[in-house]
């Protein structure tokens, strides 16, 4: 066993600049771990609490304590908290006592790192009911403790709160807690560190402050007490302050009316006066309530009807005449460069992001307060007041009705057009070229009545953006960027494209963007192709001829990309963020051109496409590899059941595609490409179903997998059995039971969230999905009697997703087809069970009775079939 | 604890052109999955199962005997099932059988059916030719009533056009019952059969006539020819056949030229086959085409009727059961070089028809010749009675007006009599 001086000496060897030292540290540490654990954590926690020895070692001792506890994997963190459980009362009660002690601790770190994990263990703790007596010992007697103890206690209840469920403290403690919190924020409380850690546990609480915030008297205490808090002399106090009026924008939006005059004037202040990381968060508190009130406005159709939870307090609206006028002149303080520089975020930024959510949330009512403020700065000498006038105007594109705005942007049209090519500022430019590019994305469509792009000015329109494509590559992207939207307004123009005469030209300016030499900075490249495929999938057949010319050159730029050179770590990834895009740019191109009648010509090109990705599936690159699936999915569409002559050469990556846990995407990528080789090859992907479908349910029990792709890997059980038919046969034993258990899982996970409610409702579709594929397939053939035991509990399962009452449209179609499926496959076997099921009756009714005609029409099937069933 | 990071997409689209990518693969593999069920589904719900099929000699009165009802019997039969869009992809004389059992064919009026005027609706029957529009998979096509294709076309329809947005989901198809009339390129719809995938069989006519009203325009079928969308599609307007109904059809002005009035009876079913519960008439007022012409388009001094032959050398109608006309002696049958099956052409004779209850006593038949092979049927009885009575004593318009005006009065009497 080790002694405590060598657990001392491991932990400073760990954090050796010496690699060998190092590393021979760290396997003693995992090997001393996987020996004897208990002892191990114990002496962690000790050399955490011991303020004797040297505080590198005491900071590793408790970060390697943290990382025992919890792990950002799903099942990782399953197995650690099962670990912690599972070991003795006597070694757990002596870890929380020195986590606890080193509270008291005079070396900061020390304590910041003890609060973490006491946060760790209580939310292993807490839901078990394990520990009841923690938030007890800590607030136990907070006034008479020292400051640095105190400010310590505070940070570890504000952990606390990050780390555990409201539900699982009880209202006594949180109250408590709460008490604590505030009354360290007051501006009574002396010592600057204890009211930054009251303030910043005060905004992890929040979320347990419900009741507290619904009792006028405690709401006005806690308002009150932030309130000042924004106010203090220090700077990070303000600062934290406004970061829990921000929480509350959007936590107690409903509870705020009394307070906002009070909000405005603190607000404003701030933004004119204060240091920008306070400036910041009080422009963010003003984007929160936009972004709640433009919810709330989305829900309910705009007016306040009287059924909503939460009405429109119209707080925007209400500031309007102020709050225009306090963000217009953050517009002005721009930096020099800021267009350059990827990771820039600074006041006019965050004010012409607000003033942009404040557009969306009232509508027309903001054009008045803006306009003034554009035509007296859009011709100033001063770049900063050309650009914050074309930065406001940009900004309210998106929110004011079409008919507002139309006149104005007639107006300035010409004048952008004119600032794109001559302004001699590149900060100009960008915002010019940016705001272009709202004009035509909000104001340029199908759905707009008085076209803005017409025969008059399109060529001008488009010149000049090819114009801006050459110039620096902020410019250009934007440029792209506007491209793309004005390709996208024409998306159901018909056969006539305005765009047609200017086709070849735009395609081969987008072309030579993409192969700038500068192409890389400021994401130029990406926006070239971005907008290269808007405009292709925007075309009409007058150009499918150009198009078609295109797949050559994108075929062979993707051929460049796969020679591979010796390259740079930096290099191949530029590389492979090219192959990505390429693929993209040819899945585009399948979608256009593989059909009718461009689809003969087209496949021609097909073998050698198809040897392209599978060469990028030899480079290691998610992206690049998401992307090729993408477009083997498609082609695979186009190519029908001739697709079959790639599958054996095609087959191991998607093996490879299944197998691939740590980057999901590409996993649930081709589990949706499995669909359409079934949907393309029918029984001819028979030969390769032993393999997908061993992989397919390996993906279903492993717990690594992230559980989105569950869902489609069931959909994808139907698409295999309706492309085999009655071969499925042989997976029924495996596969069956599988649905059955995600079956029951689903049908009651009635989740406490919108987020679960979701997950849940698209992991019953893919159930679902499954068990209509696998019927249909069945049809006819005499081994459907193997499906007649599933029966029941597959109508089982309909009723209780009926009974839960919280299905979505989607489900409810698919669920309602799956009683026809099985009424049809199994007729009058299952007669009897399918007249004793409440789907049958009320659900099958209420389906019938949809609005929606997707619905209705399953709903028809079912009933039709269930008639036939019982009839016999 | 470090302040937040508040940071707000700056310049920059909410969804990138990967994510879009990504959703609108994941938008088409679930349209292509939910097509791919609707397909398996519809294999039972619309169809019709085409027995023996495989059988190279079909005798042509199987298929025009109405098919078995699969929808309400549940008896489906052993032999392949098929649907619509499988049957479009049979050829040749096969595809010709299958679609020539699938339109409802009407009667000839001979005589005027009761309560004309309560359970009747009147149509101005467009001159054209019959087919069925089939609209599915992003693309339209027309048969004629012998199976071959008229157009291949994009439409407005449910699923007929290749084209994004199209109305409804890509996987239903829908069946018309059209006239296509040729000097406005307009296809007439007279009857729905099947509406985004929904089979319109089993309904009442009032309701597939309310179903066709209220569907096609919200398609923007009836609306001009575009790239999208072909040839425009209209309905034809149908009246209550009271006395102002059949005055509306019989005179009134329309887009089109008529070829006679169609009298579809409210409560019948959709009837593949001839069917009592559709009749046509016709006149010299509202069709230029109410006698036969013969092959080169001209009238013939006599009528001419085409029958067909069976085993026992019975020469019989198109009627389910068939009517017998008369009989051949085998020697005859040799010599012409005529077989069982065979449909054969006659003309009447100065001797004339002469029927007792829907039997023929005597009809003096002169021997033409086998009939061209495109026609797929032998006359029913009501056209060879029709096209008799046209020649010698027709049924006018002033006939059914008066039959209408009775009726209407046995209606109104008792009112009369309780208000007094």
């Amino acid at each position: 066993k080790l002694v405590a001086m060598e657990v001392t000496q491991l932990l400073l060897n760990a954090q050796s600049i010496d690699g060998t030292v190092r590393k021979h540290a760290e396997e003693n540490l995992k090997l001393f771990q996987s020996q004897n654990l208990a002892g191990f954590l114990l002496s962690l926690a000790g050399e955490l609490a011991n303020d004797e020895k040297p505080v590198d070692s005491r900071k590793l001792a408790g970060l390697v304590l943290k990382n025992a506890l919890d792990a950002k994997e799903q099942h990782r963190k399953y197995e650690l908290v099962q670990r912690w459980l599972s070991l003795d009362m006597a070694t757990k009660t002596q870890i929380r006592a020195f986590l606890l002690k080193t509270l008291s601790s005079p070396v900061p770190d020390v304590r910041s790192t003890a609060s973490q994990v006491i946060a760790k263990v209580a939310g292993i703790e807490l839901p078990q009911n394990q520990w009841p007596e923690l938030v007890g010992s800590l607030l136990s007697n907070i006034h008479q403790l020292p400051a640095h103890v105190k400010q310590a206690t505070l940070e570890t209840l504000g952990y606390l709160c990050e780390e555990v469920s409201p539900d699982v403290v009880e209202q006594e403690h949180v109250n408590k807690i709460l008490t604590a919190v505030v009354q360290g924020m007051n501006a009574a409380e002396g010592n600057n560190d204890v009211r930054l850690a009251a303030t910043r546990a005060l905004y992890m609480a929040l979320g347990f402050a419900q009741a507290n915030f619904n009792n006028d008297m405690e709401r006005d205490y806690i308002m009150r007490v932030v309130c000042e808090a924004t106010l203090s002399p220090e700077v990070k106090i303000r600062q934290a302050a406004f970061e829990c009026l921000v929480s509350i924008a959007s936590t107690y939006y409903e509870k705020l009316a009394h307070y906002m005059q009070d909000i405005f004037n603190i607000t404003a202040k701030a933004v004119r006066e204060d240091d920008e990381s306070v400036a910041l968060q009080a422009i963010e508190f003003w984007s929160s309530i936009c972004d709640e009130e433009i919810d709330i406005l989305e829900e309910y159709g705009g007016e306040f009807t009287g059924d909503s939870d939460v009405p429109c307090f119209y707080f925007t609206k209400q500031a309007l005449p102020a709050l225009v006028p306090l963000l217009l002149e953050t517009l002005l303080k721009q930096e020099e460069d800021q267009d350059l520089d990827e990771g820039a975020w600074n006041i006019a930024m965050a004010g012409g992001t607000c003033l942009g959510l404040v557009a969306r949330a009232v509508g027309d009512d903001i054009v008045p307060h803006v306009m003034p403020f554009i035509e007296e700065k859009i011709s100033k000498p001063d770049w900063r007041e050309r650009e914050a006038a074309t930065y406001a105007f940009g900004s309210i594109l998106e929110g004011p009705s079409p008919d507002k705005l139309m006149t104005i942007v007639n107006a300035a049209l010409t004048f952008m057009l004119n600032a794109l090519t001559k302004d001699p500022s590149n900060h100009v430019k960008d915002t010019t070229a940016w705001t272009l590019g709202r004009i035509f994305e909000f104001l340029h469509g199908s759905t707009i009545e008085t076209p803005i792009i017409t025969q008059a000015n399109c060529q001008q329109i488009i010149t000049v953006l090819i114009q801006t494509m050459k110039d620096a590559p902020n410019v250009a992207e934007k440029a792209c960027g506007a491209l793309y939207f004005l390709a996208q307004g024409y998306e159901d123009i018909g056969p006539n494209s305005p765009l047609t005469p200017f086709f070849q030209e735009i395609i081969q300016s987008l072309l030579a963007v993409a192969h700038r030499e500068d192409a890389t900075e400021s994401r130029l490249r990406t926006a070239a192709y971005e907008a290269l495929n808007e405009v292709v999938r925007c075309s009409t057949d007058e150009t499918s001829a150009m198009v078609l010319q295109l797949v050559p050159v994108i075929m062979l730029e993707l051929h460049n990309t796969l020679e591979g050179e010796k390259l740079s770590s930096d290099e191949r990834e530029k590389q492979n963020e090219l192959q990505g895009l390429l693929c993209g740019c040819l899945q585009v191109i399948i979608q256009k051109l593989g059909s009718e009648p461009t689809k003969y010509v087209f496949m021609q090109h097909a073998d050698q496409m198809m040897g392209l990705f599978l060469r990028v599936f030899g480079c290691k690159s998610a992206t690049a590899h998401e992307e090729a699936m993408l477009a083997i999915g498609a082609l695979a569409y186009a190519a029908g059941p001739d697709f079959a002559k790639y599958m054996p050469e095609f087959y191991k990556y998607l093996e490879m595609g299944l197998q691939n846990f740590e980057e999901y995407q590409v996993c649930a990528v081709t589990v949706g490409v499995i669909g359409d080789i079934c949907r393309a090859l029918e029984d001819k992907i028979l030969p390769y179903c032993d393999g997908i479908m061993t992989q397919l349910l390996k993906d279903l029990s492993s717990n690594q997998l992230h559980r989105s792709v569950k869902p489609p890997i069931f959909s994808c059980f139907g698409d295999i059995a309706l492309a085999i038919g009655e071969n499925f046969e042989k997976y029924i034993n495996y596969s069956m039971p599988m649905l059955q258990s995600a079956a029951e899982l689903s049908a009651h996970a009635s989740g406490a969230d919108d987020e679960m409610t979701e997950y849940t409702n698209s992991l019953r579709n893919g159930i679902l999905e499954a068990y209509s594929g696998i019927f249909q397939g069945f049809k006819n053939s005499p081994k459907t009697q193997l499906l007649i035991p599933y029966a029941p509990h597959i109508l089982q399962f309909l009723d209780s997703i009926y009974m839960e009452k919280d299905m979505d449209e989607v489900v409810m179609k698919t669920a309602i087809g799956v009683l026809g499926d099985l009424a049809d496959t199994l007729g009058s076997h299952v007669g009897g069970l399918i007249q004793q099921s409440v789907s049958s009756k009320e659900f099958l009714n209420e389906c019938l009775s949809s609005d929606d005609h997707t619905i209705k029409e399953a709903a028809e099937w079912a009933k039709h079939a269930i008639t036939r069933a019982i009839s016999v | 604890m470090a302040p937040h990071d508040l940071r707000r997409p700056f310049k920059r689209r909410p969804i990138s052109d990967q994510q879009k990518r990504r959703d609108l693969s994941l938008l088409r593999q679930s349209q292509h999955r939910s097509d791919a069920q609707q397909r398996a589904r519809n294999l039972a719900s619309s169809v019709i199962s085409l027995q023996s099929s495989s059988s190279p000699d079909v005798d042509p009165e199987t298929l025009s005997e109405p098919m078995p009802d699969v929808d309400t019997t549940g008896h489906e039969s052993e032999a392949s099932s098929f649907d619509i869009r499988q049957a479009s992809s049979l050829r040749g004389p096969e595809a010709r059988k299958w679609f020539a059992s699938q339109l409802m064919l009407p009667e000839w009026m001979i005589d005027v059916p009761e309560n004309l005027s309560r359970d009747w609706y009147v149509l101005a029957r467009p001159a054209g030719k019959r087919c069925f529009v089939v609209s599915a998979d992003g693309t339209t096509v027309s048969r004629l009533r012998n199976g071959s294709v008229l157009h291949h076309f994009p439409s407005a329809l449910p699923g007929g056009a290749r084209k994004k947005g199209v109305s409804g989901p890509a996987q239903s198809y829908s069946i018309l019952d059209c006239i296509f009339h040729e000097a406005d390129q307009t296809y007439y719809v007279i009857d729905m059969v099947c509406w985004r995938g929904y089979s319109l069989y089993e309904c009442t006519a009032e309701f597939r006539f309310f179903w066709l009203q209220s569907k096609l325009d919200e398609t923007g079928a009836c609306g001009p020819p575009s790239f999208y969308h072909k040839f425009r599609f209209s309905v034809v307007p149908f009246y209550n056949c009271d006395q102002s109904g059949l005055h509306s059809a019989y005179t009134g002005s329309l887009p089109y030229v008529k070829d006679g009035l169609l009298f579809y009876n409210k409560h019948a079913h959709y009837h593949t086959g001839n069917t009592p519960l559709v009749l046509i008439w016709k006149d010299e007022r509202c069709s230029q085409y109410v006698i036969d012409t013969d092959n080169n388009g001209q009238v013939p001094s006599q009528q001419h009727i085409v029958l067909e032959l069976q085993d026992d050398g019975k020469i019989v109608t198109s009627d389910d059961p068939p009517v017998v006309v008369n009989c051949l002696n085998a020697d005859f049958i040799k010599q012409s070089g005529l077989s069982p099956g065979s449909l054969v052409r006659f003309a009447i004779g100065d001797g004339g028809l002469n029927c007792v209850d829907g039997k023929f006593e005597k009809a003096d038949l002169q021997y033409i010749s086998v009939s061209n092979r495109a026609r797929a049927f032998a006359d029913s009885y009501s056209k060879i009675m029709f096209q008799y009575m046209a020649r010698h004593s027709p049924l006018k318009a002033e006939d059914l007006a008066s039959v209408i005006s009775q009726e209407n009065q046995q209606d109104k009497l008792p009112e009369v009599e309780m208000s007094d």
